[in-house]
């Protein structure tokens, strides 16, 4: 904007009124990650839930067991979050009225919740969603979804405040991007292979560890959901509070 | 004179003629009518008016505190000094509102007839409103409305027992979100009291360890602390404690009027961790 007399506050004059508005998300931080291994599936979550920079809780757990094997989290907007989980919950339960008690598959669960996100496109809950279980044939599975609905299943994806922290680092330890033989000058890649447990465990726990270092928005605790066979089991770990 | 609202004190148009208002090229035009202004498009809540500031709790040993003044803020201006923001629902729940005060006594109208469907009509003598009900109705209550763009401007804390007669404490604001912890401040509280309620409860877990003498004490101590730097805070506030007796049977004491006690308007400079000076 020309101005006669050049003012330190020029870039606060406007040539429109300023517009105030009622915001109906808010950022609760928190960060998730989802992986799937040969015949188990992890979903895990950070405890902390923050308002700007005040950590409201240090133990809100957003990590939830809905039933059928099935975990699922929606972290972002954390009343958001909670309603689309309450939502899928209740479906799941009429889904059973009207099933005899059938098992929902992972799959199917999927794709309801991609139309659950749709259905509200114009006014999106804002978060991102993951969910994980076994497929049909008894192997891990890990969905995960866009604000929108837009999904598709991974071998792994981190979600959230930290997930542009911890995605790389998963892409090289689960999915061995840039890993090559050794020997081999660059050229042959590291085969895939799945892992164990115990590695997967231990990646989460680095992943979380390092990302409370270096994100404000993550820290306090850290909770896993393990899907196996045998069903649901949640670990707690404790982060930095700082 | 004409006595037609949008034309009061102006000379009658029988006796004088039509005014121009070319002449002043002003004024409500002519072919306004009630209907006209009504058209106005409806308005929902986009800023607060009438405020009351911080609402501070936490869990004890058995039972749960929560304290808030008195103060309704028209902006910075003191408009009343006699605003109670503190609610009993049902027979050993607390509901704590900061925010607008408009809302509040909306949400108080709402919570009142809450109590008297469940707990005078549908109640057959079993089970009874509680804290964690009286919460998760409200959730609700405050994520449709901000969901319909109409929210009601309101942090709100809940405070009493589950069923097992744990103490329950919860949080719930104008967009929906919600948290549970052991200590639970709004607005300047949460800067300001927090970090004391944490500093003898720093795990969630560690309430337990500590009884109603020592959580009064912090508490009086946050509340005298938002007086001397919440500049929309008051020296007369509001508590509640609720707890359990010897024999598990829920008391639930409501002090009004309690004093911000020990102030000290020192000049600064002789006060201790003020000065530049080591004391």
């Amino acid at each position: 904007m020309q101005t006669t007399v050049a003012s330190e506050y020029s870039n606060e004059i406007h040539s429109v009124p300023i517009e105030h508005r009622f915001n109906p998300y808010s950022d609760n931080g928190g960060t998730v990650l989802g992986i799937a291994g040969e015949d188990f599936a992890v979903l895990a979550g950070d405890t902390r839930q923050v308002e700007g920079y005040s950590i409201q809780s240090r133990y809100e757990p957003k990590i939830f067991d809905v039933g059928d094997n099935i975990v699922m989290t929606a972290n972002g907007f954390a009343a958001d979050g909670v309603a689309l989980i309450d939502k899928f919950r209740q479906q799941l339960k009429w889904y059973k009225f009207d099933n005899f008690g059938g098992k929902l598959e992972i799959k199917s669960a999927a794709r309801y919740i991609q139309h659950l996100l749709y259905g509200k496109r114009f006014f999106p809950y804002y978060v991102s969603t993951l969910i994980a279980g076994l497929d049909e044939e008894g192997k891990g599975a890990v969905y995960s979804y866009d604000p929108v609905g837009s999904y598709e299943r991974e071998q792994c994806r981190a979600g959230g405040a930290a997930a542009s922290l911890i995605m790389p680092f998963l892409d090289n330890q689960v999915n061995f991007k840039n890993q090559f033989i050794p020997g081999t000058d660059g050229k042959e890649k590291k085969p895939l292979k799945y892992l164990t447990l115990e590695e997967v465990i231990e990646l989460v726990r680095d992943a979380f560890s390092s990302a409370t270092e270096r994100h404000i928005y993550v820290g306090d605790g850290l909770e896993i959901k393990i899907v196996t066979k045998d069903g649901v089991r949640t670990e707690y770990y404790p982060l930095k509070r700082d | 004179m004409n006595h037609d609202p949008f034309q009061w004190g102006r000379p009658s148009n029988e006796t004088y003629g039509a005014y121009n208002h070319q002449i002043a090229n002003a004024g409500v035009p002519d072919n306004t009518t009630h209907a006209s202004l009504d058209a106005f498009p409806k308005m929902h809540t986009q800023q607060p008016i009438i405020t009351g500031t911080s609402v501070i709790a936490s869990k004890f040993n058995n039972g749960i505190i929560m304290a808030a003044d008195n103060v309704g803020s028209y902006g910075s201006l003191l408009r009343f000094s006699n605003i109670e923001r503190l609610i009993k629902v049902g027979s050993e729940t607390v509901v704590g509102l900061s925010g607008d005060v408009s809302d509040m006594q909306q949400i108080e109208r709402i919570l009142d007839e809450l109590e008297t469907s469940e707990e005078v009509y549908d109640n057959d003598g079993g089970d009874y409103l509680r804290a964690a009900n009286v919460h998760e109705y409200l959730s609700r209550v405050m994520y449709n409305r901000r969901s319909k763009m109409n929210p009601l401007w309101n942090s709100i804390i809940v405070g009493g027992f589950y069923r097992d007669r744990t103490p329950f404490l919860k949080y719930v604001d104008l967009v929906g979100v919600t948290y549970s912890s052991s200590t639970i401040a709004t607005g300047f509280g949460s800067h300001l009291a927090i970090p004391l309620l944490r500093n003898l409860i720093p795990e969630d877990k560690d309430y337990v360890k500590v009884d109603e003498q020592q959580i009064t004490k912090v508490v009086e101590d946050s509340m005298r602390v938002l007086f001397y730097r919440d500049a929309r805070s008051g020296d007369k506030y509001s508590q509640v404690i609720i707890k359990l007796d010897e024999e598990g049977k829920v008391v639930f004491e409501f002090t009004k009027e309690v004093k911000v006690e020990n102030q000290s308007w020192r000049f600064a400079k002789d006060i201790r961790g003020y000065g530049s000076s080591q004391q």
